[in-house]
């Protein structure tokens, strides 16, 4: 019997040793993949004397579905801002009230009190971009300017053609394509997206993350993309071009929060305010090439950054933006049933 | 003299004591391995969460799911077609690995088996050397040399036997060769271990009888063999069918198997009911491949007494 408490024992110990195991000093950040300049995780670590750890991950639905369950072990997460609301509103997030901190004053005026945080309670601006279309022209030639790159493949494209798979980017893209409204519940327009997405999907390679190191390799010569990855890859390879749809993008913004089962809190506060300093966020958008809410930070960016077309939206175009927001939870419910119909 | 009831008190007083000495481990065992697997079942009665997790309510909608599905628009149901695509996909790439890996697996099983005895060693130490890398790292490096810019289309572009690059990554092709060369050592070991047990003189006799080689090894070997080589397939052929990791890095994310499937569920699709039901059905899928396997082999033993 002795034993078989001393067992118990031991296994009990090792359970309440991985709930314990963070350690002062530490922050957990759990943010998108290839989006944290390590240059600037660095100077925090220099300046705070914190050990930073980055964990990847590559949708909103994933990083939501991993908080969720508990126990994460992250202190921080970077979620889009039509995915806050459900953040806040399944309290998974800590009112750390950036709104109030110290560097707050150089946030740029229309990201100080945006529609997805009032008053900014919750998050701070990380990066802000684009959806549209990257391809290389030296495969494809035509107008890349319009999203029938993926869902009407050109023959030149056709088997080359990569969508990242980040649902509601994909389910805006062909709503706009369709000329439906973004987040229309219009069974009409839904119709014909499911069907836009069926007929499409056979032309496509593969849906994917990674679409830097695979754009530069060859693999695909066009893809969905976001616009600092687009300019990360012209650089790279200058015959890659980043289109605006013509038919209607999404703007969209990521944004740093704190966890409500955040195990260093005063860390992860420390980290917002960091991100709030022009320096810094210049320094992080020089690595992720997406601009960053942040006034006075383009000072700190690399030069070949300042008018870059992916960056500064041309004035054609410009019109047709539009802002990425949550839809109602029954269109929602419709977006997710088309998405898992294309998966499968 | 000790009496007969006291030898046979005692040996059930040690019965009772071997019982109550492993009882913590049958315990944890019995916790461990039915504990999930209850959780799978329960959720895959209820209903899905708005963002993924369950709600407490039962409903059948999971299990429908598996084999029907109800259109979007029209709300009638049919046959889930594309579930039944994958299903079949991943059987039919589970059976492709499995054969290849005893095409390949086999000769070298016995060319290991046929060599002197302290030689052996070295050349099983040689076939694991791959386990000794990542999993992930080793279908990365698959990746690399099958991609568009990799090693074969670079040589054969070189060569000047082909223009543009063939398109092997995020194919079907892709993920079998993916999967032939992770699970190739757990081929040939179980076959080595049933070849290396072989008695060589019947093989000889054989010849000695004029027997051609081919009949050799149709008559003699492989009928020997069996045992390793089924318990190889059985081996092979389970992992392959839930397999994820490859099929998800050379597959290209579009190309699903069951793993994919299944973790789809859990991720993007938010339907957690689906995903236990359908991980209910691989687990349904694979006892029947077992079950196959003891009625062969089981009635293999006792044929041989």
């Amino acid at each position: 019997m002795k034993r078989v408490l001393a067992g118990l024992a031991v296994t009990a110990a090792v359970f309440a040793h991985a709930g314990l195991a963070q350690a002062a000093g530490e922050l957990n950040i759990y943010n998108w993949g290839n989006y944290t300049s390590p240059e600037m995780i660095k100077k925090f670590e220099d300046t705070y004397k914190v050990k930073v750890t980055i964990t990847d991950y590559d949708s909103n639905d994933t990083a939501l579905a991993k908080v969720r369950q508990g126990g994460s072990g992250f202190d921080m997460v970077v979620p889009s801002q039509n995915y806050i609301p459900i953040w806040i509103s399944e309290g998974l997030l800590l009112e750390s009230d950036p709104g109030k901190m110290e560097n707050f004053k150089n946030v740029a005026k229309e990201w100080a009190d945006p529609e997805f945080d009032k008053g900014r309670k919750y998050t701070v601006p990380w990066a802000m971009g684009t959806v549209g279309t990257v391809v290389n022209t030296d495969v494809y030639k035509g107008d890349i300017n319009t999203w029938a790159i993926v869902f009407d493949t050109p023959a030149e494209l056709k088997g080359k053609v990569n969508v990242v798979p980040e649902m509601n980017d994909v389910m805006d893209a062909a709503v706009l394509y369709n000329g439906g409204k973004k987040c229309t519940g219009d069974l009409t327009i839904l119709k014909k997206v499911r069907d836009t997405l069926v007929k499409a999907k056979p032309n496509w390679v593969a849906m994917e993350y990674g679409t830097i190191e695979k754009m530069l390799s060859g693999d695909f010569a066009a893809s969905s993309d976001w616009n600092g990855s687009a300019l990360r890859q012209r650089l790279k390879n200058p015959a890659i071009h980043y289109g605006y749809p013509k038919e209607g993008f999404v703007f969209w913004s990521d944004n740093l929060a704190i966890l409500k089962d955040a195990k260093n809190v005063e860390n992860a506060k420390l980290f917002q305010n960091f991100m709030m300093d022009p320096e810094n966020a210049g320094m992080n958008s020089g690595f992720h090439r997406y601009a960053n809410g942040i006034a006075g930070s383009d000072k700190f960016m690399p030069a070949d950054m300042k008018g870059a077309p992916e960056i500064d939206v041309p004035a054609q175009f410009a019109s047709v933006g539009v802002p990425s927001m949550t839809c109602p939870p029954q269109v929602q419910e419709l977006y997710t049933k088309i998405w898992t119909e294309l998966q499968k | 003299m000790t009496q007969p009831g006291t030898i046979e008190a005692e040996r059930s007083r040690d019965i009772r004591k071997r019982w109550l000495l492993s009882l913590p481990a049958l315990l944890i065992v019995l916790l461990a391995a039915t504990g999930p697997l209850l959780i799978v079942l329960l959720y895959s009665f209820l209903t899905p969460g708005p963002y993924g997790d369950v709600l407490w309510k039962a409903s059948p909608d999971g299990w429908i799911g598996v084999f029907l599905e109800k259109d979007i628009f029209t709300e009638t149901l049919s046959l889930a077609d594309a579930h039944v695509s994958i299903f079949v996909r991943s059987v039919l790439l589970s059976l492709a690995t499995t054969v290849v890996t005893l095409l390949f697996g086999f000769p070298t099983a016995y060319f290991i088996a046929t060599r002197p005895e302290r030689t052996r060693e070295l050349w099983l130490l040689l076939i694991t050397i791959p386990f000794w890398t990542n999993l992930l790292i080793r279908t990365f490096a698959v990746l690399q040399i099958i991609r568009n810019e990799g090693l074969i289309n670079t040589l054969l572009m070189k060569f000047g036997l082909i223009e543009r690059p063939i398109q092997m990554l995020f194919t079907d092709g892709a993920i079998l060769t993916g999967m032939v060369y992770v699970y190739l050592p757990l081929m040939v070991l179980p076959v080595y271990a049933n070849l290396e047990k072989l008695d060589f003189r019947l093989v000889e006799a054989a010849y000695d009888l004029y027997a051609t080689p081919f009949r050799v090894l149709t008559k003699i070997i492989i009928p020997l063999a069996k045992p390793g080589l089924i318990a190889g397939s059985i081996l092979v052929f389970i992992p392959a069918l839930g397999a994820y990791v490859t099929p998800s890095i050379l597959g290209g994310g579009k190309n699903l198997m069951l793993g994919n499937l299944i973790e789809l569920q859990f991720g993007q699709g938010r339907n957690w009911p689906l995903g236990s039901a359908l991980s209910i059905t691989l687990m349904l899928i694979v006892t029947v491949a077992l079950l196959v396997y003891v009625r062969n082999v089981g009635s293999q033993e006792k044929r041989h007494g």
